[in-house]
């Protein structure tokens, strides 16, 4: 130390040292750890309670690990649960919910993709006016729109039935695919196109060769977004579903759980609703970023 | 010439404007028309079918003098106030967390966003049961020693919103933080090495600096969890049916069980336009500063 | 003479706004046409209107004598090259360059063969079944040059193709092109707004501004003789000096404040008498000299000298106009110094200052 004084060359050298313990680290790190308790909370809890028997849950520690692990509870909401006088679980609904989701996620990605495509490089007269009026009515309360919805699709013959329900979420689901892909389409340099039309592609042809190769990542991001969006629907399902067997899953594991008749099985009712939660929550967890790039996508207007 | 060649056009698109046709139809027949005819019948008397019987204004007569409506109003407009500024503040305050060069971002973000993965009624029912109150948190608290301890939201009427408030922020805060956390990353790096020059501290310059450049990531937010929140269905229905009593009935209910249930399409129709008004309200500031003012500027 | 392409009248307006104003342009086979022009003055747009991915407001164009006002890109005969390389980024080289011929649905001996020809020309044999991810700039602009030439045709389109290249690369393609007119001898239009590339290149230049062709000339005459302030204005680097003044004695002197030059020997038409004349004279038509010469010579102030390799340029101030002037390198002149410019008026321009246009 004496030294330093005496030598100008002495004092601070090198690499800065990092404080790994600050008490501003300790504050931001204490307070996301704190922020994640709360959201792993509710998904522990349905875990938990899922694994315990009715007479360990009736014990009442919630956020407890159960002292032993069954799987009945499981086995019980898939297989046996009861909506009504159907006692066949919620496969049922889960069958519904897939036969719903996987032609409305086709369709609904088929006819927006074109869209988004028509928008950017076919410009006709009117095409952004009809845009403008599709964004602005994403906005519009599905309230708005159901009964004379209902009433179109009675005149179809097709009211209540799995048809009419694929034409109703390609419908909604047409504006924020729409926009998600004429964004996409929109980042294309234009001069590609411009290079197909003068060796001689056509609309189509310009669609399949040259745009949908390059697109694969928002066709993915579409499907992410259209899985877990048409599998978490409810509103539409009890609409335009008209026979309870048909019901989606999310209606039947509301069904389920609300029904006001017999014994509450807690147990039961959580392994249900961690069944209908895994479709999206799979989605999820695999797909890590790109369902973030989806809904920031979705979020940000064109 | 001039004729001949519009003549023309109208087929060399011809792909383009076949390929349309159901985005032309949605926009037109669905959005405007549909909500135009919704919007025309609630000035009818129609009960179980529409019938264009015009009444003028009953139904908005009958609409507002019905508690369950004006309850319905009023939770909206209380949750919805409740929910707009804690989903902006936490989810601004989360991205701005995650924003100091964090390790685990990753992990951390996973864990804030995957609640709005799942489905509203996955989302009710499952803090249905945490606040179930004889074996939920009130209970744990309550047998960890505080025997007075009451915390049972879902059963108090007046409490109830907030029951569905912890819900609501649990499953859409970590989307604003992404949308936020995005907006901070957009934000040119260029800015922050400017204020470290000029030596103002990290949160001043976020109050001062950075939230006055992210205003259209705000508006944006605004409009998207405003939207939301008045579409607010699912959730209730899961988590409390709209009780106890009418305690948590909300708008988008009040339209289904008059359209689907009770058979008086009208009050359905009347209600739903309300809705309509509602977002216009919220819509219609929004578009004229975002588009309104490009055209002067 | 045969046309290669004829414009006749084209106009074009996106909405109120007119783009392409009434644009008359005949190009002859095998010659080589440079656009120049600022941005936004619509040399791209014009080249857009002739491959027929814009669809033109009036007029008619006729490529070849045929008239492909109405036709699709495909059916005009043409080959374009973009400044993005434009190629499709899935598919490999040999792709890229079938692609066109395919949808053509040509036999697939004549496509091989055709591809086989155009990769010899560029040199790009072994790159055939790399993606275009895998090539570099160059190499990207060759293959885009390549799939012009498949297409086997009289007349090819290059917009900007050297701008997003690096300036070593860009004379090295720019060589290369030239070699390419000169045997291939195909009608060539070529957007660009480096002057360089089009004083190098081109036959003729048609300088655009707002729509409009300014003038459309040999290098040369464009670059001795513009025809036009703008024109003069916009070739050459630095910039062509202006003086504003006035024409007196019946068109004999120019008068600069208060220098008189002479413009005897003035290469244009009759200078005639103007209260109000602009004096061009490019920096490297001016020489520095200590001695005024009456008649011949402007007083100037040296301001600063920038030394660039080759030669030297000198910022001068005469009166309140900023003039610079081109020297050998090995000139030095301190700031300050008091010199005179001697005039070579043969290579002047004079313009009128309301019509802007070249006397």
């Amino acid at each position: 130390m004496v030294d330093a004084s005496v030598n100008a060359m002495a004092g601070p050298r090198g690499s800065k040292p990092q404080r790994r313990f600050s008490s501003r680290n300790l504050m931001l790190y204490g307070t996301l750890i704190v922020v994640s308790l709360y959201y792993i909370l509710p998904l522990w809890v349905m875990v938990m309670t899922s694994l315990k028997g009715m007479p360990e849950v009736r014990l009442g520690n919630i956020f407890g690990p159960p002292l032993e692990v069954t799987f009945q509870p499981w086995v019980k909401a898939w297989s046996e649960a009861c909506t009504g006088l159907n006692c066949d679980g919620l496969s049922r609904g889960f069958w519904n919910s897939v036969q719903i989701t996987v032609p409305s996620v086709i369709l609904s990605i088929i006819v927006a993709s074109v869209n988004g495509y028509a928008l950017i490089n076919w410009r006709f007269k009117g095409s952004e006016v009809f845009f403008t009026i599709l964004i602005f009515g994403s906005f519009i309360p599905y309230q708005v729109m159901l009964y004379p919805m209902v009433v179109m699709l009675r005149e179809m013959g097709i009211y209540g039935t799995l048809t009419g329900l694929v034409i109703v979420h390609t419908i909604f689901g047409m504006p924020i695919l729409t926009l998600l892909f004429r964004n996409y389409f929109a980042s294309i340099p234009e001069e590609l196109f411009k290079a197909a039309r003068v060796d001689g592609a056509g609309f189509w042809g310009i669609y399949f060769n040259i745009m949908l190769p390059m697109s694969l990542p928002i066709f993915v991001v579409a499907l992410i977004l259209q899985i877990t969006g048409i599998w978490n629907d409810f509103l539409f399902g009890v609409v335009f579903i008209s026979k309870a067997d048909n019901y989606p899953m999310t209606v039947q594991l509301n069904n389920i759980v609300n029904s006001v008749q017999g014994v509450k099985e807690y147990n039961v009712n959580m392994a249900a609703t961690m069944l209908t939660g895994l479709v999206p929550l799979i989605i999820y967890f695999i797909s890590g970023k790109l369902f973030v790039r989806g809904i920031a996508a979705g979020a940000v207007k064109g | 010439m001039a004729t001949s060649s519009r003549g023309a056009r109208v087929f060399r698109n011809l792909n383009a404007k076949i390929a349309a046709i159901p985005m032309i139809f949605t926009a037109v027949v669905v959005f405007a028309g549909f909500s135009v005819w919704t919007v025309v019948y609630s000035f009818t008397n129609s009960k179980l079918l529409p019938k264009a019987n015009f009444v003028g204004l009953d139904q908005y007569e009958r609409l507002w003098s019905n508690s369950r409506w004006l309850i319905s109003i009023q939770n909206l407009m209380i949750y919805g106030a409740l929910a707009l500024v804690f989903t902006i503040v936490i989810g601004f305050v989360l991205a701005v967390l995650m924003d100091q060069k964090i390790r685990f971002e990753d992990t951390f973000r996973t864990i804030m966003l995957y609640p709005f993965a799942l489905s509203f009624i996955v989302t009710g029912l499952a803090w249905q049961w945490i606040l179930n109150p004889q074996l939920g948190i009130q209970n744990v608290i309550r047998e960890m020693g505080w025997t007075s301890f009451t915390f049972d939201p879902l059963n108090n009427p007046d409490l109830v919103l907030y029951g569905l408030l912890i819900a609501g922020l649990w499953q859409g805060t970590g989307f604003v933080m992404c949308i936020m956390l995005a907006g901070l990353r957009g934000i040119d790096e260029d800015i922050w090495k400017a204020t470290r020059v000029d030596g103002i501290g990290t949160w001043k310059t976020y109050i001062v600096v950075i939230i006055p450049m992210m205003r259209p990531v705000f508006i944006t937010t605004l409009v998207l969890v405003a939207a939301g929140i008045i579409k607010l269905y699912d959730l209730v229905i899961a988590q409390t049916s709209g009780g106890p009593g009418n305690a948590s009935q909300v708008p988008a209910m009040y339209v289904y069980s008059y359209m689907f249930q009770a058979q008086n399409l009208a009050q359905g129709f009347a209600a739903s336009t309300m809705m309509l008004l509602t977002v216009l309200i919220v819509l219609i500031p929004w578009a004229y500063l975002e588009f309104g003012g490009k055209k002067n500027g | 003479m045969t046309h290669s392409i004829q414009v006749k009248d084209l106009t074009l307006n996106f909405g109120a706004v007119s783009v392409l104003k009434t644009l008359n342009l005949d190009v002859a086979e095998g010659e080589f046409i440079v656009l120049l022009g600022p941005s936004g003055c619509g040399k791209s747009t014009l080249l857009n209107c002739l491959a027929g991915l814009l669809d033109i407001t009036d007029g008619q164009i006729f490529i070849k004598g045929k008239n492909v006002t109405w036709a699709e890109p495909s059916d005009r005969g043409i080959g374009m090259v973009f400044q993005s390389y434009a190629l499709y980024p899935q598919m490999t080289v040999r792709g890229n360059l079938s692609f066109g011929l395919k949808n053509a649905k040509l036999p697939k001996e004549e496509i091989d063969k055709r591809v086989a020809r155009a990769s010899e020309i560029l040199q790009i044999e072994p790159l055939l079944d790399r993606k275009p991810g895998a090539l570099s700039g160059g190499q990207r602009q060759r293959v885009a040059i390549g799939r012009a030439l498949v297409r086997d045709v009289d007349v090819f389109l290059f917009d900007e193709p050297l701008s997003n290249l690096d300036a070593k690369l860009r004379s090295e393609l720019r060589v290369e092109i030239k070699r390419l007119h000169s045997r291939l001898k195909n009608t060539m239009v070529y957007v660009t707004h480096d002057q360089i590339e089009a004083l190098t290149l081109a036959d003729r230049i048609a300088v655009m501004r707002g729509g409009i062709i300014q003038q459309l000339d040999a290098p040369q005459t464009i670059y001795n003789r513009p025809s036009n302030l703008f024109v003069a204005g916009f070739i050459g680097s630095p910039s062509m000096n202006f003086l504003h003044g006035a024409t007196v004695d019946g068109g004999r002197a120019f008068l600069f404040g208060d220098t008189r030059i002479d413009l005897a020997g003035y290469d244009g038409g009759a200078v005639l008498e103007r209260s109000k004349a602009i004096l061009g004279l490019r920096p490297e038509h001016l020489h520095i000299q200590m001695e005024p010469e009456a008649g011949h010579t402007i007083p100037a102030l040296v301001e600063i000298d920038e030394p660039m390799g080759a030669d030297s340029l000198v910022w001068l101030k005469a009166g309140e106009t900023q003039m610079s002037v081109r020297v050998p390198v090995e000139r030095r002149l301190a700031p300050g110094t008091h010199v005179h410019l001697k005039v070579d008026i043969s290579k002047a321009s004079i313009f009128d200052t309301a019509s802007e246009q070249r006397v």
